[in-house]
């Protein structure tokens, strides 16, 4: 790859006589068989492109006409449900090979590489099942609420759409998220580094009015118990001053429609700030209790494997993190110049207060911009302008929360908790930038 | 599980509501639920047993069943890591008087196994009842769920063979757990209330600490680790997972995937994926065996067979064992007939993925 000028995408000039004198004068003339041929030519460029920049008389792009100009285009309703531009086919979840070996408990990762601003598409949201996922009929489905209250009680989707409800932007993070590189450096993109990670506008009920409904016994439950309605029936712990606080919903909508099935389709809860595990899908059950429970993914799965050989159970919170997403591992930077380095940051304790970005491996840090809305336990945007000189460089991201918690290091994260603890791993991201322009994934302690 | 009183369930049962001025607030929103209907769904079981349905089941019982249910997946003595990872090994009899298992500490161990890790009996009960087996999860009886628990902790050494495993004595058990000590809530990541306020961990303190340094904050950059060079293709061809305008592409690397669309159309990659979907490519390669014959070998047998196709759609239906060894497939109940025959015939037809 020494030679840049040859790299796919490169921008670089039109090459002469693009057009020959005959064409040019046809264009000149108006004949239509040539543009025909023309607009031929000019499809054929988009699968590589590289002549954006004027040369002689303009930008082909320009000069030759494209048929979404001289032609009619598509009616209304073409597609009733409206799907992103074929261009953008490459921009899917993806499953990372090795990883799992059975489908139905796997995980399929958001293209984080290609997103903007905080609110992941519904479609491209990270999927995680541990035993398939389902699209639930929502007129058989029920909410059932018992344990410590008075009324142990049961809700149809009806009723819960009918109740006041709230809509709120919240992150979700899989606590195994980054989770195959606390070793090592394992996987080339963002989108295997970081893609459990999604961030979503949820419209639900909070938790606290149902249980309120029901009688809690507040004082003696302190603990509460979410169980799905899939085959695993996953059950989680919660505890009950996250419901208290308001935060905690039963939720069916995700970004201005009903859940996806994925995503737990008609109902799942939401507990801003706690691993995805939690976020209970296709919720069936909520129990009121005084003890947890100790399931399978709080004493099987989800421990984190401390270097002294225990395991700390009901770890939870996904602590402050970031990461660039662009440019990030597996890129290439089209060429020396202005580049805006963005990328998202999140806190499981509350707002990201400020993201510095450093360039050269964290000698030098520079405050970035966050830009607007910067909510509790959702994902903020930051961006950072950079004019890269061509030489190597070590892009790197580190957050702060409103708590003053600043996001650590690879060394000060393995220092305390080893390298096998596989959850909770929210180090400091590097990504390497070479001459080429090409962006590797790498580790910096 | 509920601890509900026998009075205010009989109250429920009379369709009376108990508590009428909470329901009150969204009047005609919900409605109590029967006793049969919590019944039918508070299966939970808690580390001190709360829960724990009466029954009892015998290693040789359970073994039994092991091999019908669970051995497809988990391999004959629950040591396989084809499909799953190990639920048996890793633990020793030392580990068993500890309640520490050593190999967590040592490293010793390529793999931490369920038996490794898990601090409480009750997790594996209350999970093997939701979940298991695979395809047809909530299936068993206490009775079962108990005999296979038991077979699995002999396994491990943890209850001897002629141990009837039942609601009685699985405390005894409990205190035979390789890991029960081995847990640790003494971390800031609960999001309750602290331990010393009877919720769990530390109230939140983090276990690092990092200052925002800004200037000259260290003097060289030690980059320990980067993509090894065997990986790099790995992921498939990058170049294909960004988008084609922007500030940067994504690099070359694999071989170029074929089109989404073209293997969308194809009947072939639609009953692959088909196979998937349903589970079989867990035990079943297209041409290598896994747990089960591969489909290369299933098509060879019974290439001269005039009957294959209504054979192979009974065992798949039903189960069977001894064609290919002695591993048994388990009933494919979840499959509908037309997709049992679609999948037989695209095997006897070669298995394409196009």
């Amino acid at each position: 790859m020494a030679n840049i000028a040859t790299w796919p995408g490169r921008v670089r000039p039109a090459p002469e006589n693009f057009l020959t004198d005959e064409q040019i004068a046809a264009v000149k003339d108006g004949r239509r068989d040539f543009l025909r041929k023309a607009l031929l030519t000019a499809s054929a460029a988009m699968a590589a492109p590289t002549m954006a920049r004027a040369a002689g008389e303009g930008d082909p792009a320009i000069l030759n006409l494209p048929p979404w100009s001289t032609s009619l285009g598509q009616p209304v309703a073409a597609n009733p449900y409206g799907m992103p531009s074929k261009y953008e086919r490459g921009l899917q979840r993806r499953e990372s090979p090795g990883l799992t070996r059975v489908g139905g408990s796997s995980v399929a990762f958001t293209p984080l590489q290609g997103l903007f601003g905080i609110i992941t598409p519904s479609g491209l949201h990270f999927e995680r099942h541990h035993q398939g996922w389902h699209d639930v009929d929502p007129s058989k489905h029920r909410l059932m609420i018992n344990g410590l209250v008075k009324t142990h009680a049961v809700f149809t989707m009806d009723d819960l759409m009918r109740l006041p409800s709230v809509s709120r932007i919240h992150f979700i993070e899989c606590g195994a998220n980054t989770g195959m590189e606390w070793g090592n450096v394992a996987v080339p993109t963002v989108q295997y580094s970081h893609g459990m990670l999604s961030c979503s506008e949820f419209t639900g009920v909070p938790l606290k009015d149902i249980l309120d409904m029901c009688g809690a016994d507040y004082k003696k439950g302190r603990f509460v118990l979410a169980e799905g309605a899939d085959g695993s029936s996953m059950t989680r712990t919660i505890p009950m001053e996250l419901i208290e606080s308001g935060e905690v919903l039963v939720a069916y909508g995700m970004n201005g429609e009903m859940l996806r099935p994925e995503n737990g389709y008609p109902l799942r809860l939401v507990v801003p700030g706690v691993q995805g595990v939690s976020w209970v899908k296709w919720l069936r059950r909520i129990e009121v209790g005084d003890k947890p429970w100790g399931t399978k993914d709080e004493a099987v799965h989800y421990m984190d494997l401390m270097p002294d050989g225990l395991h700390r159970q009901y770890s939870s919170v996904q602590e402050c993190k970031s990461v660039i997403t662009t440019p990030s591992g597996g890129q290439l930077l089209l060429d020396k110049g202005f580049y805006n380095i963005s990328g998202m940051a999140w806190s499981g304790r509350g707002k990201v207060a400020r993201v510095d970005v450093s360039t050269d491996g964290g000698i030098n840090w520079r405050p970035a911009r966050l830009e607007t809305p910067v909510l509790s336990k959702a994902i903020t945007r930051f961006n950072i302008d950079w004019v890269w000189d061509g030489k190597p460089a070590i892009l790197q991201s580190r957050a702060v929360d409103e708590t003053g918690y600043v996001q650590p290091s690879y060394g000060q994260l393995r220092k305390v908790r080893g390298t096998k603890s596989i959850y909770h791993n929210n180090a400091i991201q590097s990504w390497k930038v070479v001459e080429s322009g090409e962006v590797s994934n790498v580790q910096v302690l | 599980m509920s601890r509900f009183s026998k009075t205010l369930i009989a109250l429920l049962v009379a369709g009376v509501s108990s508590s009428a001025l909470a329901f009150d607030r969204y009047p005609g929103i919900g409605r109590p639920a029967t006793e049969v209907e919590v019944k039918a769904w508070d299966i939970d079981v808690r580390p001190d047993f709360v829960g724990l349905p009466k029954g009892s089941g015998n290693v040789d019982r359970g073994m039994e069943l092991w091999e019908t249910h669970c051995a497809s997946c988990h391999g004959v003595f629950g040591e396989s890591n084809e499909v799953f990872t190990p639920i048996v090994g890793g633990t020793t009899l030392k580990d068993i008087e500890t309640g520490r298992v050593e190999a967590l500490v040592t490293g010793s161990s390529p793999q931490r196994t369920t038996l490794m890790k898990v601090p409480t009996v009750s997790t594996l009960f209350d999970y093997i009842q939701r979940a298991m087996p695979w395809t047809a999860p909530k299936s068993l009886s206490p009775d079962e769920v108990y005999a296979i628990l038991a077979y699995l902790l002999n396994l491990g050494e943890i209850i001897p063979a002629d141990y009837v495993l039942s609601d009685e004595n699985i405390g005894e058990v409990q205190a035979r757990m390789p890991n029960r000590n081995g847990m640790t809530t003494d971390h800031g990541m609960w999001p309750g209330a602290p331990s010393s306020k009877g919720g769990i961990g530390n109230g939140g303190a983090p276990d690092v600490k990092n200052v925002a340094c800004m200037k000259d904050c260290k003097k060289a950059v030690d980059i320990v680790s980067a993509l090894p060079d065997y990986a790099q293709d790995a992921h498939g061809n990058l170049a294909e997972q960004n988008r084609p305008v922007g500030q940067t592409r994504g690099k070359q690397t694999g071989a170029p995937s074929e089109s989404p669309n073209a293997a969308r159309q194809s009947q072939a990659a639609a009953t692959l994926a088909l196979a998937n979907d349903k589970g079989c490519m867990a035990c079943h390669g297209v041409a290598n065996k896994i747990i089960g014959p591969g489909y290369n070998e299933i098509a060879q047998k019974y290439q001269t067979q005039t009957d294959a196709e209504a054979k192979l759609i009974a065992k798949v239906k039903n189960g069977g064992q001894g064609a290919w060894g002695a591993i048994p497939m388990p009933p494919q109940g979840h499959v509908a007939d037309e997709d049992v025959k679609r999948l037989v015939n695209w095997i006897l037809q070669g298995a394409k993925a196009q």
